[in-house]
């Protein structure tokens, strides 16, 4: 159990303070490694930035302590993802996604119009909207530093990455990282870099594919990633309907409560009784709506982007094969002007080397992919029906303690 | 105000003259069909209009009288003579005092039955009061002219004889007596209706009445009702002979002759008493319902429901001075009623508040009872375009004994319900009754029906408004007043209505009724009524805000269905989703696992849809309906506000009147002076139809309270 303290600053909620239970991670799941256990027990909300405590317990001796803390931010994490997929030794790995940028606007935004509408609503009305608003903001608070502990704990649970002098470098090194944000520039050519990305991917969609599994591989991935992309979308807008829902049953509530305060006859007690009914009905569920978010939405958010990863090393063995093809070619060409013939077998021989390797840990990365996404499934959607089958079971004794108080009235 | 049509049924004259005695009474409950002529004569009682109504009334009971009797031959006679030897029994049992009791005992069952019913029996009730009074004085008069009556009962008891008789009767009055029997037909379901409730039995257990009550006869109230009327002596003749007449012909020709007798002996007023009390055995009798239809008398066949109605009602007015005696008589344990004579005249003018709570509570305990369920089913379209209309079979079910069939059906357009609605505010509204609305009229809803397109849209909106007017029509039928209503039973009952025009909105009737709305508008913000009603101020208030909150919860509850149904959207397309998910997925086991991830979110889909249906039919609707119900409420309110200012109005015409008088009569002008009495005559009877007005506002509270 870990303990975050968000603060939040020049927003609606000065100086937010709340502590609560993390839950462990959902959405992935590692065989941890007992020599390197990397956790998140503490983050800080200060206007856009989080502030991440990493804090790190190792037997590795690779590092000089067992045990330390560091303060990390966002961008320190981008930075170290990026660093992973742009060393070339790493191709043939999937790289763990990076994590979301955190983002506040919704809650806050909600914050914002909440505090003009104001006026229209009870006193009461508003101290639970604003309730189930700081609880919204808790969450995605908390789905944050989730993500990010994932990432890391991906990292850490990789026999290659775990190795990585740049990973070893951000879990100790006790000062400020000081990554510095990308400037317009870099944020351009990372732009344009995807564009290339792209239109390459297209290009050598055209080269023969020489192994079956990768075919298949790749038709999967593809076909899996559009469908998984709508289903997150859908599961988010389900989720975020269930949230309405409950926002309803808060005005509800609160509307036949002063009904009541104004009826003077029996049917003030009948009211009283569907004023509380619809406030607990709404306490069920908005506990629906976040488990389903966690459950449900993160898991697919989550296999959303490592799908993502993977159809990146797919991409870079498919480079690495045309990279082949091309060697191939010329040394064909060479033969044939028998000119600069050692050179060209050599680069064959490179782009063989490579792809081969890309092709082998691909493989390997891929099966193992596979078999972390099923497990991974398995325990969330069965954590998701038997969290689904406690709020139906509360909604159905919350009903039917209603209508027996509604009888013997 | 549509009281000068309504005041015209010729049958009723008697009516409202009597009512004037009753006057307080009345104005609670006579709301239904003549209130304002109640009303006015409600008031005068106190003045001295009491003698030109009492002349009034004696002018028609002859024709009454001699109705009835005819009438009684043709209900079946069997059924009557049962009915008779128990009351013989209880005449026997019973002294004059107790026959009395038990009269009033009767009544009450009575009055909560009739309380059912339309106001205008109440004010038939109030007449019943003063022909009371007037019989009781008379009866000691026309001890002699019981004697033919006692004969009458001799005969009989020797069935047989009756028989014959009733065999003979029965052709010569056959002609006359069908209208009268039309209109007494109604009189025999009350009867029946007041049996049934047997909660006032209880309080009159101690008097003999109660037996009398036990006894299933129909024919025993109407009998004890002329005993009353008649006095003590003539009570035991009588009771007994009204069942033997409704049963035989020949008493009847009796009873005609000593009617006749009596008249000429007592005078005008114990004729009309006796009328009604003939009108009332006679309506005992079942049998005479198959024949309401026939306009025999030229009246039409809704007028001929009122009269039944009124008949009815004299029944009811006959037990409900008794009841209140009673209701004395219990709230004094001392117990039975005096001598008939002071009983009676006590029984006019009393009219304690304490009845009319009484009388509240027969109401609701009578709404309980009510055993009428009317469903609307089976909307179909009609037509094609822009004419296209919806029609919906209203099928009612009811053990009542006013409707002819235990079930039937009707087809019904849309326009009709509004029609319906719009003859009962008319006729109820103004007295302070809420009238229940029916669903408004959705130009964009029906545009959609009529255009055709079998979306979900539309047909969420036919049943909508299906469940609306169902909803509507049962509100209807369990009013007590509305109930009795001839528009109503004709409603349930016709198979063919007219059309109801005015219903439409861009008829010319609508462009009258939106410029009527607007002077109405106009004037409620320069009527400053300074509210004297504590009681009426609080209740304004309240359903003024209950309204607001009611619309808020209204608003809030769409928006719940709306985001409810977003819900199942989104679960259904995720379920979509994730069957493609499944289907893309190459591990068997998360394959199946998804697919039956996407079956149980298909089923949550549907529940959503499901419960977004009933948050919209069992509980939007409902507080759709209740804010349309507030509407009516300050509809009331408003017409209570309409009749105090009328009132108010007749109040200083009246002074100004007066003053002329007072002048001319200084001046010595005899011929002005005439002129000049008769306008205040005129105006004094309209200051207390309005005065009669404030009746309304206790309509109201009742209303109100039965509404709480």
């Amino acid at each position: 159990m870990s303990i975050i303290k968000p603060s939040f600053k020049n927003t609606g909620f000065n100086k937010l303070c709340l502590s609560y239970c993390q839950l462990r991670s959902v959405s992935v799941d590692l065989n941890h490694d007992a020599s390197l256990l990397i956790d998140i027990p503490d983050a800080l909300c200060e206007r856009d930035k989080v502030k991440f405590t990493v804090h790190t317990k190792t037997t590795l001796s690779s590092f000089q302590k067992p045990d330390f803390s560091v303060p990390r931010q966002h961008e320190d994490f981008i930075w170290l993802h990026d660093t992973l997929v742009e060393t070339e030794d790493y191709a043939g790995l999937i790289i763990p996604p990076a994590p979301p940028k955190p983002d506040f606007d919704s809650p806050r935004e909600k914050m914002h119009k909440l505090g003009e509408g104001e006026a229209t609503m009870t006193k009461e009305e508003y101290t639970k909207m604003k309730q189930e608003l700081e609880a919204e903001y808790l969450a995605v608070f908390k789905k944050t530093v989730q993500v990010h502990e994932i990432f890391l704990q991906r990292l850490s649970s990789h026999p290659v990455l775990s190795k990585d002098r740049n990973f070893q470098i951000f879990l100790e090194y006790d000062q400020d990282l000081s990554v510095r944000r990308k400037n317009a520039k870099e944020m351009f050519g990372g732009f344009f870099k995807n564009m290339v990305k792209s239109a390459d991917e297209v290009l050598i969609s055209g080269v023969k594919e020489v192994d079956d599994f990768f075919e298949q591989e790749k038709t999967f991935l593809l076909d899996y990633y559009s469908k998984i992309k709508d289903s997150t979308a859908k599961a988010e807008k389900m989720t975020r309907a269930h949230k309405n829902i409950a926002d309803d049953y808060i005005h509800i509530s609160a509307t036949l409560n002063s009904l009541a305060a104004d009826d003077m006859t029996a049917n003030k007690k009948n009211l009283e009784k569907l004023s509380d009914l619809f406030e607990k009905f709404r306490k069920v569920e908005g506990r629906v709506a976040s488990d389903q978010d966690l459950k449900l939405t993160e898991l697919l958010r989550y296999y959303m982007r490592d799908i993502q990863a993977a159809k990146d090393l797919l991409y870079r063995r498919a480079r690495a094969l045309a990279d082949y093809e091309n060697s191939n070619k010329a040394l064909d060409k060479a033969r044939l002007k028998s000119k600069d013939i050692p050179q060209a077998e050599e680069h064959q021989r490179q782009c063989l080397q490579k792809f081969d390797k890309l092709s082998e840990s691909g493989k390997k990365e891929l099966t193992s992919f596979k078999g972390r996404r099923v497990v991974a499934f398995r325990k969330n959607f069965i954590e998701m029906a038997e969290l689904e089958i406690k709020h139906a079971k509360n909604s159905v004794t919350l009903l039917q303690g209603c209508i027996e108080l509604l009888k013997s009235n | 105000m549509a009281t000068s049509s309504e005041r015209s049924p010729p049958p009723f004259p008697d009516s409202e003259d009597q009512d004037v005695l009753d006057t307080e009474e009345v104005r609670g409950r006579d709301s239904d069909e003549d209130e304002d002529l109640f009303g006015s004569p409600s008031t005068s009682p106190v003045t001295g209009m009491d003698t030109t109504l009492t002349s009034d009334v004696s002018m028609k009971p002859p024709s009454d009288i001699m109705n009835d009797p005819l009438i009684e031959p043709m209900s079946s006679q069997t059924e009557n003579k049962p009915a008779s030897e128990p009351s013989d029994d209880f005449f026997d049992l019973t002294n004059n005092v107790s026959v009395v009791a038990a009269a009033a005992t009767k009544s009450d069952d009575f009055v909560d039955i009739l309380g059912s019913e339309t106001g205008a029996q109440r004010g038939e009730v109030v007449k019943a009061d003063v022909t009371v009074e007037a019989t009781i004085d008379k009866s000691e008069v026309t001890a002699g002219i019981t004697d033919p009556l006692s004969q009458q009962e001799a005969k009989q008891t020797s069935t047989a004889p009756v028989i014959d008789l009733s065999g003979d009767s029965q052709p010569v009055t056959s002609k006359i007596a069908n209208p009268l029997v039309d209109l007494f037909s109604d009189a025999p379901p009350a009867a029946e209706a007041k049996k049934p409730s047997s909660a006032n039995v209880d309080l009159f257990d101690d008097e003999e009445g109660s037996d009398i009550f036990a006894e299933p006869l129909q024919t025993k109230p109407a009998k004890q009702l002329q005993k009353s009327l008649f006095g003590e002596p003539d009570e035991d003749v009588f009771g007994e002979p009204l069942g033997a007449i409704s049963k035989k012909p020949v008493p009847k020709e009796q009873k005609e002759k000593s009617v006749t007798t009596k008249v000429t002996a007592g005078g005008p007023l114990q004729d009309s008493k006796p009328a009604n009390i003939f009108s009332q055995a006679a309506a005992s009798t079942p049998s005479v319902t198959s024949t309401v239809n026939s306009k025999s008398n030229g009246v039409h066949s809704e007028e001929e429901g009122d009269i039944f109605a009124a008949e009815a009602t004299v029944e009811l007015s006959l037990d409900s001075p008794r009841n209140e005696r009673k209701k004395e008589a219990i709230a004094k344990p001392s117990a039975p009623t005096p001598t008939s004579l002071p009983a009676a005249a006590s029984l006019t003018k009393p009219q304690p508040p304490a009845l009319e709570e009484l009388e509240e509570e027969e109401e609701e305990e009578e709404e309980d009872k009510f055993d009428i369920f009317v469903s609307v089913k089976d909307p179909e379209k009609i037509g094609d375009g822009m004419n296209a209309y919806m029609a919906y079979k209203v099928s009612t079910q009811t053990t009542l004994p006013m409707f002819r069939n235990k079930t039937f059906t009707v087809r019904r357009r849309f326009s009709d319900f509004l029609g319906l609605y719009e003859k009962l505010s008319e006729k109820h509204g103004p007295n302070g009754f809420i009238v229940p609305p029916p669903p408004e009229k959705s130009l964009l809803g029906m545009t959609k029906v009529k255009v055709g397109k079998e979306d979900s849209s539309s047909t969420d909106f036919v049943e909508r408004r299906r469940g609306a007017l169902e909803r509507y029509l049962q509100r209807v039928v369990n009013h007590p007043s509305l109930l009795q209503d001839p528009d109503v039973r004709e409603f349930l009952e016709r198979e063919e209505l007219p059309r109801a025009v005015s219903t439409q909105a861009l008829s010319g009737a609508g462009f009258l009724k939106m410029i009527n709305k607007a002077t109405d508008a106009v004037s409620k913000m320069t009527i400053k009524m300074n509210e004297s009603d504590v009681w009426f101020e609080e209740k304004l208030q309240e359903v003024e805000s209950a309204d607001q909150q009611f619309r808020k919860l209204h608003a809030l509850v769409e928006s719940l269905v709306v985001h409810r149904k977003e819900l199942s959207l989104n679960t259904a397309s995720f379920a979509k989703s994730a069957a493609m998910l499944g289907s893309a997925e190459d591990n068997t086991a998360l394959s199946r696992a998804l697919s039956q991830l996407a079956e149980v979110e298909d089923k949550m889909e549907q529940l959503h849809q499901e419960q977004a249906a009933n948050d919209t039919f069992t509980f939007a609707e409902m507080i759709a309906d209740y804010i349309r119900l507030l509407g009516a409420v300050r509809g009331s309110f408003d017409h209570r506000m309409k009749a105090w200012q009328r009132w108010q109005d007749a109040q200083s015409m009246l002074q100004k009147k007066r003053e002329t008088e007072a002048k001319l009569l200084w001046a010595n002008k005899p011929d002005k002076l005439q002129l000049a009495k008769e306008e205040i005559a005129e105006w004094w009877v309209e200051l207390h139809r309005w005065g009669a007005g404030r009746g309304v506002g206790r309509d109201g509270r009742i209303a109100l309270a039965a509404w709480c």
